[in-house]
Formats: C-alpha cells, structure tokens, sequence
C-alpha cells in the first residue's frame, strides 16, 4: 500500500502539473498548484515519518490501532461543521436581507448556496463518515486499518477536493448540477480518493479477528461502493479543453435529469443515510451499553433500504416533462421506503430497551436519541411529500427546504454531535469529555433551532404553495410572483433566527472539544441517576 | 439452507451482492429513456443555442441561478396561466446540463424569453429591487463590466457537439464571429446568425456598444428561454403511443 499511495499521489502530483501547466484559466492554474503542492508536501511529509503512520491514543491498547488519524479527522469534522453550518446562516440572512449579497459576484446567494450545501453535506458530513468508519472498522475487527499511509491519503486528500470545490464555486466554477457542482478535474481526484478510500475499507475488513462483519460495515462499504457508481455516472463530462474548468455534462434534458435526480436522491440515500447509519449502529449500542435491539431487523432492513432507496430519484421530479411511468415507479418505491427506514429507526431506538433511564442522565445518549426520532420523522415525511398530490403543492416551495433541513440538522447533525463527544475522549486518550453540561446546552440549542427552522419552513412552504394556485372569485389568480415572496419575509428571519441557534451550538461543541482535547475537565455538578437523586 | 453468514463472513461477496442490488432501479428506471422514442415529443423549432446564447447560459449556471429558478412549468392550471405551456422533454433536449432547477425562491424562467424587454432585463439584473421592490435577488451589476468570453467559442461547441448537440461544421468554425454579430446588428455577419440559428434574435441587448458584454449574452439568453417551440405545430396528441 506504501507504493500505491506514492503512487496516488504521483499521479495527482502528474494531473495538477498537467493542469497548471498550459492553463486557459486563472481557476484551474490556481487548483493546479495546488494539487502539486498537495501532493508533493505529502510525499515529503511520508519520506520524513518513514514508518510511523500514527498509533493508538492509548498506550496501553492492545491491538495497535491509529487513531492518529482518526483524531485529526474528529478536528476537520468539527471545524468545517462550524464554517458549513456559518454560511447557511449567511445565506439564510440573504435571503431575508437581500442587501447582504453585496452585489458582488463571490458574495452572492447563486455562489454560496452551493458552498454552503457542499461544505455541510461533504465536508462535515463526509469527513465525520470517513473519520468515524476509520474508527469504527478497526474497532469492530479488532485490526489496525490497512494501507500505512493510504488512510492519510483518504482523509488529508478528501479535504483537498472540499477546498478545490469551495474556493472554485466562489470564483464561479460549477456544473451547476446539485450537490454535485465541483468541475471535470475535482471529480477525477475525488474518484482516485475514493478508490483507496474503498481499498483501506476493504483490507481493513480482510484483517479482522472477527469471523463476521459488524453490521455498521456492511454499512459503511454501501456506501462508500454505492457512492463511487452515482459519483462516477453523473458526473461524465467532457471539458471544452483539458486546461480549462468548464465543461459540459454529457448527459442532456430529461436523461440528465433523471440521472442527476437519481444521483442526488441517493446522495441522501447513501452518504446521508446508509453512511450514517453506520454511525448509529456502532455508537448507539456503545454509548447505551446494550447490545443492537435485532440482529435480524439489521438484516431485512439493511438489504431492502438499499434495494429500494436507490428507485425513489423520481420523486424529485413528478409533474415534470420526465416520462409518467418513471414517475409513478419513483413515487411507489419512494412510499415502500418508509418502511426499512422505520425498521432502521426501531432498531435503533429500541437499542435502549433496558436503558431508557440513561436519558436523563447522559447527553450524549440524548443526542444520539433524537437524532433517531428526526430520522423517524423525515423519513415519514419524505415519502409522504413523494405522493404525486402533495407533491403538487410542496414542490419548488420551502417545505423541501425544511424537509432536507430536519433530516440534516436532526439526523445527520445530531447523529454526528453524538459521535463526536463519544469518541473524542477515546481518541486524544482523555478520561472524559470537558464538560457534559455543555453538552446538554448544546442539544438543547440545537433542538430548538431546528424545531424553529422546520416550523418556520413547513408555514412558508404551504403557504407559498398556496399562494401560488389561490383564485379569486372572478377566476384570475389572486397573487402575483412578488406577492408571494413578500410573505416569506417573517419566516426567514425565524428560520435564521434557528439556524443561528443551531450554529451557537456548533460552537459550543467546538470548545468543548478542544478543551477535552487538551485534557481540561470542568467543574460542574454531575449528572445524577434517578437512584442517586433519592440519596442527595 | 441459505444463511445470511456466508455473506457477513466474506467482504467481496458482500460487496457484490450491494453492487447487484443498487443496480437494478437505476437500470430499469433510467435505461429505456435513451431508448423509449415516447420520452421525447418531436417538435418544430428547437435549435442548438448560438455562441452568445450559450456565453449566456454559461454565466447563468456560474451565478447559479437555477438555486432559485425553474425552468420547468408543470401541468398545473395556475403554472399554465402564471408562466405558459407546459415545459416539454424536447425543450431541454440540447441542454448539457438540464436547469429545470428544485426551487422556486423566484419565478420559473422556463418561458422568459419575449416577455420582458432588454431593457427591463438589463435594469433588473442591475437592481432588482429599483423594478421589484418585493424581491430578495442579488444584484448583477458586474455583468455590464466584463466582456461576454467564451474563451475558443468553436471549443465550446465542438464540446457541445461532442456530446450530441447538433452543431455543424459550419457553426463552430464561425463561432467567435457569430458570438460579436448577434450583439451587433451592423456586424457583417449578422445575417450569418439567422441563417445559421433560425429566429435567432440579433440586437444590442444590453444597450453599450462595443463588445458583447457578459449583459449581452445572459439577456440573449433569457430572451430565447421557450421561445423555440413551435407551438402552432404542436399536437399533444401525436405522442400518445
């Protein structure tokens, strides 16, 4: 593997001189450079450390795992959670103030939103999946992960596609397709990233002392085989020259719609759901102390939410110029999907079973907790917005917005948060974390941020769909275009008004996390079990 | 007896079991649409974009305005009296990539084109709210600044026509002047953009002599946003198969 990472990184090093070198443009020159620079530091960085690749946090750890890794990837996590969570409320704020665009190209909603999408879903998100896997594998095969220097390769590479796809939508490079903007040469580095992303992945598992494979993997590597397919597909592109950013999608119309659909859908499907339920079924049990609630719901439910999410893409596209009877399949499997959702959802939830009283007592369970009851909820929600009636109305409206908004910030984000505090002890080899308190504060926060946001979201949306279909008594519509905009205005300052909460509670969680890091412990009253309050 | 040990005892034939299985919806789902001939009406009207329509286009997805704007009207009675015909496939059959977008934070601009004048367009982009007073756009005025580059305008198109659009050999050796002419009614070649590019629009859109501006092209375009489809011709009928 030392070879095959050299050699990764040669090849990056190769592409970025290859791009820089005859550039047309100033963007990709920049991306480049910086790809070089990347590359050859990195090299240099793994000729200087020879063999040390990073070990386990605790010394007196048994097998020799690197959660030196891992712990750097706990960092990256936080700090692009903070910065993906601070553009959404700027953009938020745009949207309720117009005059914060500035009038600038680099400022401009049309530019950040994407930022913002990328910077959540991709850098916080898929740093936590990476980051979290890399845990998680070597603790369920009781193996260190496979490669030396490969796993750094996977992550320190990973955040280089997220700066080149960051700083190219603020100088306006982008596909435009959603959620998978970053041009041509982004998507070939990413792809050489994911493939040893896979192959660690891989040989991580064929070391195990386990016979069997803990469900959180099997997880885990649908994910990360399901990504490659979409990632690979949708992005097919053919550059109006191979030294210049732009290129033109080789897919057209209705075609590329349904593939990007199909792409974006299981974007959620798979990065945000299958990737995070990985995370759920190793840190849940773990910080309930309770083993997983069935054995056999993990499998039915693990085979049908694979089968079945990677149908529903349609749904995003009903009443469109897309063809009915993909529609209607779209709509269909997307209702069939409440289901292994729920079994996924019951599951976890009943991991608890014997540990309810934890709740009042643990933070971090109560994180993890409601993470599963907003999944149960959006996952509801979703298939019911599926239906070709509701769609009608909540199509093109803030609803969606919401829709996406309380899975992301309650699942995905509460989820992560849980994580987050669970691990970050075990990884920098402290006792425990700073300061539980500050964990609650934190969820506290967050929940009423996002209770806020979906609120605020659910009223504009229907209204605004409603608003556009309303007829007066004379049959001419009632409202023009910029009426309905008009009435927005005091749901976005509450949706911002939440969101801001959520990022306070970002920023909560990022002090916490470095004074755990730096073995700090608060002073505070503990957490009491129901048994101890009788005594106090 | 199948046992479901086998497969969490071997990662490969776990991995090839997930890659059967997410495999089958998109194949049966999105294969027949290259294949099927009912997924795309034959229509009267639709051309590739002209140079300066696609520097347009270019500057549309830059500032990603599909974030806030569809381009694709749905069936609806308050869509058809609101925006006008319903979108059709054949309307983005030239489009890599589509924009029929997921949001409406503004209007669909599926049938933009001809509704509005240059004018209007130009100031709009300019400070939607001295026209708006409602709305919650950006401002574009750096629009007017930058000249409207397609950097190699026959590159562009030999891309173009490389994945499918119908651009002719004789489109793209005359791209970089069909880009100037069609902002430009006294140009030369201004004929050469009808001739090449059927009802295409030549004037000065954005009101500044000189050069294309980047207002130039983004206005080109929103104009011919629609507006390609015969409509007279059209029978909805004729794609019931």
């Amino acid at each position: 593997m030392y070879f095959i990472t050299m050699l990764l990184l040669g090849l990056g090093a190769l592409l970025g001189l290859f791009l820089s070198s005859r550039a047309v443009d100033s963007v990709i020159a920049f991306h480049g450079w910086m790809l070089v620079a990347f590359c050859v530091g990195f090299i240099f960085w793994m000729l200087r450390r020879g063999d040390n690749t990073g070990g386990p946090a605790n010394p007196d750890s048994v097998v020799n795992y690197n959660d030196a890794v891992v712990r750097v990837g706990v960092v990256l996590s936080v700090f692009w959670g903070v910065v993906g969570f601070l553009v959404g409320l700027v953009i938020a704020l745009q949207l309720a103030y117009p005059a914060l665009n500035f009038d600038l190209p680099w400022t401009s909603f049309g530019r950040l939103r994407p930022l913002h999408t990328s910077a959540v879903i991709f850098a916080f998100g898929g740093n936590v999946l990476i980051m979290t896997s890399m845990h998680v594998v070597q603790r369920t095969c009781r193996a260190r992960i496979a490669g030396g220097w490969a796993p750094w390769f996977v992550l320190l590479g990973y955040n280089l596609f997220i700066v080149i796809a960051a700083s190219g939508y603020v100088l306006g490079v982008t596909q435009s397709k959603e959620y998978a903007e970053p041009e041509w040469y982004a998507d070939i580095w990413l792809t050489l990233v994911w493939v040893a992303y896979l192959l660690v992945f891989l040989g991580t598992l064929w070391r195990r002392k386990e016979p069997h494979i803990y469900v959180a993997n099997w997880f885990y590597l649908a994910f990360i085989a399901t990504v490659a397919m979409l990632h690979i597909i949708n992005n097919l592109a053919m550059p109006v020259s191979f030294f210049g950013a732009k290129s033109y999608i080789v897919w057209a119309g209705v075609q590329d719609a349904l593939i990007q659909w199909w792409y974006a859908h299981n974007a959620v499907g798979f990065f945000l759901t299958a990737g995070f339920l990985g995370i759920m079924y190793y840190y849940v049990p773990k910080q309930a102390d309770r083993p997983i609630y069935s054995y056999r719901l993990s499998i039915v439910h693990f085979w049908s939410l694979i089968f079945l999410y990677i149908w529903a893409g349609p749904h995003h596209l009903l009443y469109t110029a897309l063809p009915d009877w993909a529609q209607t399949l779209g709509m269909t499997f997307s209702i069939m999907l409440w289901m292994p959702s729920w079994g996924g959802m019951i599951n976890g939830l009943m991991t608890l079973s014997g540990a309810w009283d934890k709740l009042r007592t643990d933070p971090i369970l109560r994180l993890l907790t409601i993470s599963l009851a907003f999944y149960g909820m959006s996952t509801f929600e979703g298939p019911l917005m599926a239906i070709k009636t509701v769609n009608a109305l909540s199509h093109y409206t803030d609803w969606t917005i919401g829709h996406v908004h309380s899975g992301a910030l309650g699942w995905v984000g509460m989820v992560s948060f849980g994580a987050i505090y669970y691990m970050t002890p075990l990884v920098f080899n402290r006792k425990q974390l700073y300061s539980l308190r500050l964990v609650s504060v934190h969820f506290w926060l967050a929940t009423i941020g996002i209770v806020l946001y979906a609120a605020a979201m659910w009223v504009s949306g229907i209204l605004q769909g409603l608003m556009w279909r309303a007829y007066d008594s004379l049959g001419f519509l009632e409202y023009s275009f910029a009426e309905t905009v008009e009435a927005m205005f005091p749901f976005y300052v509450i949706r911002a008004l939440g969101g801001g909460l959520f990022v306070i509670g970002s920023w909560v969680m990022a002090y916490n996390v470095y004074r755990t890091a730096r073995g700090h412990v608060r002073t505070e009253r503990p957490y009491l079990a129901a048994s101890e309050y009788a005594q106090a | 007896m199948f046992s479901h040990s086998k497969i969490e005892k071997n990662s490969i034939i776990m991995l090839v079991g997930i890659l059967l299985v997410v495999s089958i919806g998109g194949l049966i789902e999105i294969a027949p649409l290259f294949y099927l001939e009912s997924t795309i009406e034959k229509v009267k009207g639709m051309r590739p974009y002209t140079p300066l329509e696609l520097a347009g286009r270019n500057i549309y997805i830059r500032e990603g305005c599909h974030n806030c704007h569809s381009q694709m009207i749905r069936p609806f009675r308050d869509e058809l009296e609101r925006y006008g015909h319903y979108s059709l496939a054949a309307e983005s059959m030239y489009d890599h990539p589509f924009q029929w977008g997921s949001k409406r934070t503004g209007p669909d601009l599926a049938r933009v084109g001809n509704k509005y004048s240059d004018d209007w367009h130009r100031e709009h982009l300019i400070d939607p709210r001295a026209l708006v007073p409602e709305s919650v756009m950006p401002g574009y005025p750096f629009l007017m600044d930058d000249e409207a580059l397609l950097r190699d305008p026959s590159g562009h198109l030999r891309a173009n026509a490389a994945v499918g659009v119908p651009y002719s050999d004789d489109m793209i050796s005359n791209a970089a002047t069909d880009l100037r002419a069609q902002a430009d009614p006294d140009h030369d070649d201004a004929d050469g953009v009808t001739e090449r590019y059927p009802g295409a629009q030549v004037r000065d859109f954005d009101g500044q002599p000189g050069a294309p501006s980047e207002m130039d092209a983004m206005i080109a375009y929103l104009q011919v946003l629609g507006t390609m489809v015969d409509f007279s011709a059209y029978k909805a009928d004729d794609n019931l198969r």
